[in-house]
């Protein structure tokens, strides 16, 4: 299973995610934000860091990229895409995620090992984790307070979209401790903490990110 | 050449940190009698011809699509006079 992972300038855990992926079983494929083309990938992933220098708005040009263009048609036709920090910021501003990502309310970088509570099992890059499961990865961001109006919180609450809550102190003032969401479908997910950073004992705090790669590969090899 | 300037600025439910951070800053510094600062994003942009009706339509929709997120941002657009 191929699995693309997308380099803006400025991404910075483009390499760590490929690693993820290969360390789930599956083959990385390095795409190129000025190539409007997927090369045929079974799923994407959108890597942290800070595309385009973080100008604008966090992702707000990154969007704009031409490989965003066939991602955007493929992740409605239901491709797999995963967004992490940066690529989280990136698919809100897609609108392929609702609501937006902003400065922390305590207005510092937070940098540290983080519980998080894996509440939506039945998406394509969570399904390996149980409901309910309590997991440990990095967090490591400057605009990670997720904001919503309440209308759109409501209904992501009421059909189960939150994927990811902050367990213990909310880091980062997101509204209701939202870490990360899914789409109606489920086939993308973004999130703020970092699971491609939790995938190897010898430099992550835990193996618990290795889910979300396995999850995905599992469920390509089963359609 | 015309100018059009768009203002964009954080929904007022959504909260503003940095604007927070300016507003604690007044305070250290002696500047009284502030309730609240927001911050927002001034965007100046210079026109090849005229504002004629359409080319501001069109800086109206580079700035809902680029200059500001609708999500949580709202923004103004205005001919700037004698320029």
């Amino acid at each position: 299973m191929r699995i693309g992972v997308v380099t803006f300038p400025g991404s910075l855990d483009d390499r760590d995610a490929a690693r993820a992926v290969r360390v789930a079983g599956g083959e990385a494929v390095s795409l190129w934000h000025g190539d409007a083309d997927l090369h045929g990938v079974d799923a994407v992933v959108l890597p942290g860091g800070f595309s385009y220098g973080d100008y604008l708005r966090c992702g707000a040009i990154a969007r704009f990229a031409p490989v965003m263009e066939p991602l955007v048609d493929a992740a409605r036709g239901g491709l797999p895409v995963l967004g992490i920090c940066n690529g989280f910021q990136v698919l809100c501003e897609s609108h392929l995620l609702p609501g937006a990502l902003i400065r922390n309310d305590h207005r510092k970088f937070v940098c540290r090992d983080q519980p998080l509570r894996v509440e939506n099992t039945a998406t394509a890059w969570t399904s390996g984790y149980a409901a309910g499961q309590q997991i440990v990865i990095p967090l490591k961001n400057g605009e990670g307070g997720y904001v919503a109006d309440d209308r759109t919180l409501d209904e992501l609450e009421a059909e189960g979209r939150v994927v990811v809550r902050y367990a213990g102190d909310n880091p980062n003032g997101s509204y209701r401790d939202i870490a990360g969401v899914t789409n109606a479908r489920g086939n993308v997910v973004g999130l703020m903490p970092h699971p491609e950073h939790a995938v190897e004992s010898l430099t992550g705090p835990t193996t618990d990110g290795l889910g979300f790669f396995t999850s995905v590969l599992e469920g390509l090899v089963r359609s | 050449m015309a100018r059009v300037v768009v203002d964009v600025m954080l929904k007022p439910e959504i909260l503003d940190p940095q604007g927070k951070a300016v507003q604690g800053a007044f305070g250290r510094l002696g500047f009284e009698g502030v309730a609240s600062v927001r911050q927002g994003k001034r965007f100046e942009i210079e026109l090849d011809g005229e504002a004629t009706p359409e080319a501001v339509a069109e800086i109206e929709r580079a700035a809902a699509t680029l200059l500001a997120n609708p999500v949580i941002e709202d923004f103004t657009v205005h001919v700037e006079a004698g320029v």
